[in-house]
């Protein structure tokens, strides 16, 4: 019919739907902020954003669930709808529903955690009227759809250019998302900066490996890749250097030493509801990322790019945890937490064996849902001036002592999940660490898992320090206060945050003592996705 | 349902627990009544524990057994059943949480604190039951390091000027050991027989680990961890912060019973798991024994803190049950498994005793708590001597019988470390003696005139205990029936065989067809004897 006879191109909608009821979501949000009014816009764009995330959930668990072993390539070989990919699409959408909810908290005033206007200058005189007016920034909403929709498929692209392209698609809200905060705002913009400065050059390194790839293997398609790496025999310096490249600009969105320099800037400046969202949502989709460009580049090249992974890994944990010691600052300090569980994660893929992978599988998850919930908690711990009103965070070790005292459920919660990241049993964190530091000791990598050991050991110290502070030492003066008015639960918001924090809650808890049922999931996964090889 | 397959273990487990929601979750109505509560709950858990015994027959199987699968892929079970070992120290358990509550009674006025407290202590009995009836090599780690966490806040929440400092230290010092025992745990799991029930305890005794080194790198992980908790010279520096910071309350189940997992882990876990290395290893753990013999009982000497001097008693006497440990001969077995249950009743005696002259002089310095308060306060002064001198091991208490088989049983094996070891004795009867000195003789003193005795209450707290130690000193056969199977037990599958008197040995040698028959009635004979000595 057409005059221009266009390559016929073949797209399995029905396995996309979770991308794709985001992205379209996102779309429509978009919209939204252009013709709706701007009274009606947050009615709107809460729903709109929650329900999606929650529908490409279900969808995702539909497939999962129904999965088979054989890999759906889908949108012409560019992603793949396998068992991994669609274990961690569920992962990404239960984690950003959660931080969705804690997103769209606002307090009794109807402050929530973003600038009224994120385009008015710090400190102007049009901020101040644009917050008199009491105006909100719903444009987050249209943004994090959009972040969510790029990370949902990055674990499931096989194409560079296709994880190319997700990868900035979640990576640019974010910067947007980091550079909001209402309050220190310019901290806020000056860590906005340094994460999109830092994060093109890792895209830079990224683009530039995935074309010495493509020079050596002369496909960008990973699979295919895969199987002309294994075919050749003796190393290309080409391919070498390109992996390596490529690993480069994914170890730096998962936030491993050297490349975690802006790991703590933008955790403590960016508005910390989006920091839980980032913090958990990014790693697990950089993970599956870097999952699947290990497991299809490692076979040929286990022994050029072993070392490097090696190195990596025992890096980020110790650094994680040895700088995370000196923190006092409780965002700084997840910061590094985060760093060092980089490193954890990292021992399990490094592991390269089905239990290393369906122990990352697990990792991931339960780092996530824990992540969100402990940043949940720390955005309900805010300072109250004298007329008690809001300000900012309070972020500051100091200001957390004597938490437990007066609000003792908020502090409980945190502590719980302090002790899932500490790895205590009966809490996920320890059913995870036992998964991936197993998995290295059964596959040949145990010096890996003693150094993880150890470093679990020492970050136990600072996870300990902050429930020390929250419960052992007394509180400060009245001049910081918590939006506590009941016995630890009647934080003056909306409640979304404190529904965030107990599902969290409960689940790290359930994963921490019942296991069992996870794990045989995350292994059949693995089990399927390792038979596809 | 028969007394046989009635979940005893497992209602004994999980009554203290639901005790603790109750009075944490009660509300201000019922944490009025908080001690009440908590104090009668614990007496109905006594109460099923002494029923479930009287259930128990003495032939050394593990009796009361469950098991479930709990974590399928990692194999393991939630498996509880107990032998005269375990069935012991459940009651010691069940006993002295009581009474630790009733001596508590009056020490928070506040009763919100009182029910955390309360609930926290039965939160602790529920861990102490379960790890002493663990059958499951992964479940009993749990425990080990779930244990920690009601500990840390009982020191730390409600001890008095340091308490912060000690705590972190208490849980630094024993979740480095914990992280160390992991290794071990994960690397049962990755060199042992695997599969469903890979950890259990009945599974892996007698098994290959198939390398000597391996095998060796496994008891240590594991002997390390028990050793702090133990604690032995030269990781036992966190106990005396710990009970002169903690109450005397939270001292009593620290020392009496938590310290106990060390010595028992050691018993049914390091020597049936890894005989060989158990071999390798004993003659620097005796020295270190020994040490701690004398390192700790002349630190004692040097206290003039009550509950430090006390504390510092303990490692001294943590070095008679390590040294019975590892003497392999059934009757210095018998003696440490014994001593364990004397301890916990002479030292928790001790530490309530403390407490309730804290109390009434207001400091833990014995210089200043007396002198010459045997005048006023008769009754504590005789039950002070009376629980002093079983720390001594006077003959007509039981803390004579366990001491005396355990030097009796060295002696059969290591005589050099049983002739140098009784010397540490002496050192007892110093420290205790001089303690009793300070305090209590010399001319009466005005100022302490109008000092309290011992009420009612306080009597109760400390009869049972005083009461126990009189009857199984004066007749320890029903005790030693129950120990004296496992006993026998654990030496053969640490694999020995009872040292016999030089007469049988050359019987043995001789070519006389009737010896054998005349060894074995020997051998059946000279445990006898270690069993009525």
């Amino acid at each position: 019919m057409s005059v221009l006879a266009a390559p016929e191109i073949h797209i399995e909608w029905s396995a996309l739907a979770p991308v794709l009821i985001v992205l379209g979501a996102a779309v429509v949000a978009t919209l939204v902020e252009a013709f709706v009014p701007r009274q009606a816009r947050r009615l709107v764009q809460v729903p709109l954003a929650l329900l999606s995330v929650a529908a490409a959930g279900l969808v995702a668990l539909q497939l999962a669930l129904t999965a088979s072993s054989s890999t759906t390539a889908a949108a012409q070989g560019n992603l793949a709808v396998d068992p991994m990919a669609l274990y961690l699409q569920l992962a990404i959408a239960a984690c950003s529903l959660l931080g969705l909810l804690v997103i769209a908290d606002r307090t009794v005033q109807g402050e929530d955690a973003f600038a009224p206007q994120a385009s008015a200058v710090p400190a102007s005189e049009y901020e101040e009227q644009v917050r008199r007016a009491g105006w909100t920034q719903t444009d987050v909403f249209p943004l994090v759809l959009f972040a969510v929709g790029g990370m949902m498929l990055f674990p499931a692209a096989t194409d560079l250019i296709t994880l190319f392209v997700s990868l900035e698609v979640l990576s640019l809200p974010l910067y947007l998302l980091t550079g909001m905060a209402r309050h220190r705002r310019l901290l806020s913009q000056e860590a906005s900066l340094k994460y999109f400065l830092l994060g093109a050059l890792a895209s830079a390194f990224f683009l530039f490996g995935a074309a010495w790839v493509y020079g050596a293997t002369g496909t960008l398609n990973l699979y295919v890749i895969q199987i002309s790496v294994s075919s050749v025999t003796g190393l290309s310096p080409i391919l070498v250097v390109g992996a390596v490249l490529i690993l480069v600009g994914l170890l730096f969105k998962v936030g491993a030493v050297p490349f975690h320099a802006w790991t703590p800037d933008v955790y403590q400046g960016a508005p910390t509801v989006v920091t839980g969202f980032m913090a958990a949502c990014t790693k697990i989709a950089a993970f599956g990322a870097l999952l699947r460009v290990i497991y299809a580049m490692v076979p040929g090249l286990e022994w050029s790019l072993e070392p490097v992974l090696w190195t990596v890994a025992i890096l980020t944990m110790v650094v994680g945890t040895v700088v995370g010691l000196v923190q006092k600052d409780v965002k700084r300090l997840l910061a590094y937490s985060a760093i060092a569980h980089a490193g954890f994660i990292l021992v399990g893929v490094t592991a390269y064996s089905l239990e290393g992978l369906s122990g990352s599988l697990f990792y991931l998850f339960t780092y996530g849902i824990s992540t969100v919930g402990a940043f949940g908690v720390l955005s309900l711990v805010r300072e109250v001036d004298s007329d008690g009103h809001m300000r900012g965070e309070a972020t500051g070790l100091d200001q957390w002592r004597g938490l437990g005292r007066r609000s003792p459920l908020l502090a409980g919660c945190f502590a719980i999940f302090l002790l899932s990241f500490a790895g205590i049993p009966l809490t996920s964190g320890f059913v995870a660490k036992f998964a991936v530091f197993g998995a290295a000791f059964g596959s040949g990598a145990a010096a890996l898992g003693i150094v993880g050991l150890a470093c679990s050991a020492a970050a136990a110290f600072f996870y300990a320090r902050v429930i020390q502070v929250m419960f052992f030492d007394s509180p400060p003066d009245e001049e910081v206060r918590l939006t506590t008015v009941g016995p630890g639960i009647g934080v003056r918001t909306l409640g979304f945050t404190q529904i965030a924090i107990a599902v969290s809650l409960a689940l790290t808890l359930v994963l921490g003592i019942v296991p069992g049922w996870f794990l045989s999931f995350t292994e059949e996964l693995s089990s399927l996705l390792m038979l596809t090889r | 349902m028969t007394m046989e397959t009635f979940p005893w273990l497992t209602v004994l487990i999980a009554a203290p627990a639901v005790g603790a929601l109750v009075v944490w979750l009660g509300g201000p109505a019922l944490q009025r009544f908080a001690r009440q509560i908590a104090f009668g709950w614990s007496v109905v858990v006594l109460a099923l524990a002494v029923v479930m015994a009287t259930g128990f027959k003495a032939d050394g199987s593990i009796q009361f057994a469950e098991r479930y699968e709990w974590i399928p892929q990692f194999g393991v079970s939630y498996a509880v059943g107990v032998n005269g070992v375990g069935l012991t120290m459940v009651l010691l358990s069940a006993l002295l949480v009581p009474l630790v509550l009733l001596a508590a009674w009056k020490e928070q006025p506040d009763p919100a604190k009182a029910a955390h407290y309360a609930a926290l202590v039965l939160c602790l009995e529920t861990f102490m039951i379960a790890v002493f009836a663990a059958r499951d090599v992964f479940f009993f780690y749990l425990l080990f390091e779930a244990m920690l966490i009601p500990v840390y806040f009982m020191i730390g929440s409600f001890g008095g000027p340091g308490a912060k400092k000690a705590a972190v230290k208490f849980l630094l010092y024993s979740l480095a050991g914990g992280l160390v025992m992991l290794a071990g745990v994960i690397a049962v799991w990755t060199s042992g027989p695997r599969g469903r029930t890979g950890f259990m305890i009945d599974s892996l005794i007698g098994f290959d680990w198939g390398s000597t080194s391996v095998e060796r790198l496994m008891f240590l992980s594991f002997f390390v961890a028990f050793a702090v908790k133990a604690p032995m010279f030269p990781v036992h520096t966190w106990l005396p912060d710990a009970a002169q910071a903690a109450k005397p309350g939270t001292s009593v189940l620290l020392v009496g019973v938590l310290d106990k997992v060390g010595t028992f882990g050691m018993i049914t876990l390091c020597l049936p798991l890894f005989p060989e290395a158990t071999t390798w290893a004993a003659p620097v753990i005796v020295v270190l024994a020994v040490v701690s013999i004398f390192w700790g009982a002349l630190l004692a000497l040097g206290q003039s803190d009550i509950l430090r001097m006390i504390a510092y008693t303990s490692v001294s006497h943590f070095g008679f049950i390590v040294l019975g440990v590892f003497a392999f001969t059934s009757t210095a077995e018998i003696g440490a498994s014994f001593y364990m249950v004397n301890h916990g009743l002479s030292t928790g005696a001790l530490f309530l005793l403390a407490g309730f002259l804290i109390a009434r002089r207001g400091t833990q310095d014995m210089t200043k708590m007396g002198p010459g308060l045997q005048r006023t306060t008769p009754l504590l002064a005789g039950t002070f001597l009376v629980v002093g001198l079983s720390a001594v091991a006077l003959p007509g208490l039981s803390t004579f019988v366990s001491e005396f088989m355990v030097l009796v049983g060295t002696y059969q094996r290591i005589p050099a470390a049983a002739v140098i070891s009784a010397l540490g004795v002496i050192m007892a009867a110093l420290y205790i003696l001089i303690a009793y000195q300070k305090i209590f003789t010399g001319p009466k003193q005005d100022d302490l005139a109008d000092t309290p005795d011992l009420n009612g209450r306080e009597l109760w707290v400390v009869a049972p205990l005083i009461a126990l130690m009189l009857v199984f000193g004066l007749y320890p056969k029903p005790a030693i029936d129950w120990l004296k199977a496992p006993a026998a037990e654990t030496v053969e599958q640490a694999g020995y065989k009872e040292p016999l008197p030089e007469v049988l040995e050359n019987l043995l040698s001789a070519p006389d067809p009737g010896a054998e028959s005349l060894v074995t009635v020997g051998r059946a004979s000279s445990s006898l004897e270690g069993g009525q000595s």
